[in-house]
């Protein structure tokens, strides 16, 4: 029967299926951060249980750590206590760990895959959302709370009900200047918040097939904005490319083998999914959020919409929220909107081909007096292969300020924060109330659009330049 | 985790739709490292509005939180159910939750029903007239009741069954683990490791 990539890597992953139960699935990978794993390691404690498998487990630290001064201890002693516990905890139950300092530290989506245990047919979780980054390589990754963390630690499974199945085809080919950002947060804006929950997403067509690892990575990782909790993309030549040099690809007959699998690794001609829907990527504009949720999005060219014109009440309702909250009137153009900030980083742009092509669009420019703009690399990996590169350099001469890595102002848990009122351009993943600080407002973009608007003080993309 | 059989209480109305788990709990309370002491940062950011539901005295007690469609989408932090929890809130009703909230909703026993939008906006209508409404949730025949209204909900049985007896999912893995391992024996041999460390 014609099966598609999720149906096969998840009869791939059944340890044991029984009928009126979940199933139960192995789990290929667990990466760990500081955040959502102390109470999962206490739990093993009280239990009296051990990690079943540390060779398949990896932490970093991320999501609390500063990205200044990181070779002095960190000054919030409620951060510190959480990064500790999790050094503590991996030191006790033998969990590799890539601690602030490690050249492999950063963002856990990010270490990953650059270090080459991201690879297409397995199961990754992790006890973070953007897990679903990692879909990018054919794997189905998805994010899990602190119960089902312990429950992997102390088995290596999950018990899960099969998800429904969704394609979503890409076809055409991009503009110059719109991105693989524009291409979710126009699916999002398309489908919903929760269009997509029940769902795995498998993204496809020939404008998927024309992006880099690093792109297809972004558009994985913002699955969880549409509602799904994965989504995929079928491993092809650029995937295998891209893992070949990694530290932790097979080698020699491993490597054929794991190719030859991998190829196998595609949706069937004539399989059936339960949900599909198709767009257009020649008719693709660079994409920015107006509102308070990433489906609250529109192309750049377009006007804040007037809530009145919006015939759903409950819409209607969250757009009327939205636009108090963001401080924006109904009507006005998008462009016109002025930023005190930009933020260039996370797990959804903070790797090396972001930062190279906003770097790209500021080059020899100076940021408007009036922005502040934080660079952000997704890792320390990531932040060394810049400056070798001299796009540190750039950054600083545009007058932005080049710090190291980690989680930073996508989440706001360390220093890196909105203030009251305070309006970004922000390359991460959500815009919900509060989420980059208390009282911020976001406005999500890509690196190129967040590289314009540094340079224009308002929403801008480098066509307006 | 304790059996869940029935729970019977007062009704906070969240008439918010997208009530996504940074507002439940925003990420500066998340460096806690126990599951408790959470409540106070619930609602964090909407909580400093004296008019938020949560903070009108009417309300005070409430242990069913009925909220609009699709809560709990964004973060995956299971930091959002403990806070829910802490607060006192042993059930919430909305027309939609998102997949991961639900999930870990179910592991820490915190009961989640799902609802026809009507049905939710009917409860509001209800608490909004007479703030003292209580609401049962009856796990057993699977049904919401208040005044002489009974809605049946849907949840699958075997969530039930294990929220019922307040049975623990490691423990019932537990009773698996051979075939763990024999499927772990069978795993290709170039499936990666994380150990040893390569770099």
């Amino acid at each position: 029967m014609a099966t598609t990539l999720a149906e096969k890597i998840w009869a791939d992953h059944i340890v044991s299926s029984n009928p009126g139960e979940p199933d139960l699935l192995y789990i290929d990978l667990h990466l760990i951060h500081e955040v959502t794993s102390p109470q999962a390691f206490d739990g093993l404690r009280l239990a009296g249980r051990k990690v079943r498998r540390p060779d398949l487990t990896i932490a970093t630290e991320d999501h609390n750590v500063p990205t200044l001064n990181i070779d002095k201890p960190i000054a919030d002693p409620v951060s510190k206590l959480q990064v500790d516990t999790l050094r503590k905890n991996a030191a006790e139950f033998g969990v590799r760990i890539h601690s602030l300092g490690d050249v492999d530290q950063g963002i856990v989506h990010v270490v990953g895959p650059q270090l080459g245990i991201t690879q297409p047919g397995m199961t990754i979780v992790c006890g973070d959302s953007h897990t679903s980054t990692h879909g990018a390589f054919g794997a189905l990754a998805f994010g899990i709370g602190t119960s089902e963390v312990e429950h992997v630690l102390a088995t290596q499974t999950l018990p899960l009900i099969r998800p429904k199945t969704m394609a979503i085809n890409v076809e055409g080919k991009l503009k110059p200047g719109v991105t693989s950002k524009d291409i979710i947060l126009a699916i999002i804006a398309k489908i919903g918040t929760g269009g997509g929950q029940g769902y795995v997403l498998e993204y496809r067509g020939s404008a998927i097939r024309e992006l880099s690892m690093e792109s297809r990575m972004t558009v994985c990782n913002m699955s969880i904005e549409a509602g799904a909790r994965a989504g995929l993309i079928a491993p092809d030549e650029v995937t295998f490319e891209y893992l070949k040099a990694k530290p932790h690809a097979p080698k020699g007959a491993d490597w054929d083998a794991a190719v030859a699998y991998w190829k196998t690794l595609q949706s069937d001609q004539g399989a059936k999914f339960d949900k599909e829907i198709t767009i257009n990527a020649d008719d693709l504009e660079p994409f920015v959020t107006w509102g308070t949720n990433p489906g609250q999005g529109l192309p750049l060219n377009a006007k804040v919409p007037n809530p009145a014109e919006i015939s759903d009440a409950e819409e209607r309702g969250a757009a009327e929220r939205a636009l108090t909250y963001m401080g924006l009137t109904a009507g006005t153009p998008l462009k016109e909107i002025k930023v005190d900030t930009v933020f260039l980083g996370s797990c959804t742009n903070g790797r090396i081909e972001d930062l190279r092509q906003a770097a790209e669009v500021i080059k020899g420019k100076k940021i408007n007096e009036k922005v502040r703009m934080l660079v952000v690399p997704g890792s320390a990996r990531v932040r060394l292969q810049a400056e070798a590169e001299g796009l540190d350099k750039i950054y600083l001469d545009f007058g932005a300020e080049w710090r190291t890595a980690g989680c930073s102002m996508c989440l706001g848990m360390n220093p890196d924060q909105l203030t009251v009122g305070e309006r970004a351009a922000s390359t991460s993943n959500r815009n919900f109330e509060g989420r980059q600080g208390k009282g911020g407002r976001t406005h999500l973009v890509s690196p190129l659009v967040a590289a314009a608007t540094a340079i224009r003080g308002t929403l801008s993309s480098p066509a307006d330049l | 985790m304790d059996k869940y059989l029935t729970h019977t209480g007062t009704v906070l109305p969240l008439c918010r739709s997208n009530v996504d788990t940074d507002q439940i709990i925003p990420a500066v309370y998340l460096k806690r490292v126990t599951k408790s002491g959470f409540e106070d940062g619930l609602f964090g950011a909407w909580r400093n509005d004296p008019e938020f539901v949560l903070n009108k005295p009417e309300f005070s007690g409430a242990t069913i939180l009925v909220a609009g469609v699709d809560f709990g989408t964004g973060s995956s932090r299971e930091h959002a159910v403990w806070a829910l929890q802490n607060y006192g809130f042993k059930v919430v009703i909305s027309s939609r939750f998102a997949d991961i909230f639900r999930g870990n909703s179910q592991k820490a026993g915190l009961l989640t029903v799902v609802l026809p939008q009507e049905e939710v906006e009917a409860i509001w209508n209800a608490v909004e007239a007479d703030p003292k409404t209580t609401v049962t949730v009856d796990l057993e025949s699977k049904s919401v009741k208040y005044g002489d209204k009974k809605i049946a909900f849907e949840i699958d049985d075997y969530t039930r069954w294990r929220l019922m007896e307040g049975l623990d999912d490691i423990g019932l893995t537990m009773k698996k683990i051979d075939e763990v391992s024999a499927f772990e024996a069978k795993r290709a041999s170039f499936k990666p490791k994380t150990l040893p460390a390569l770099s």
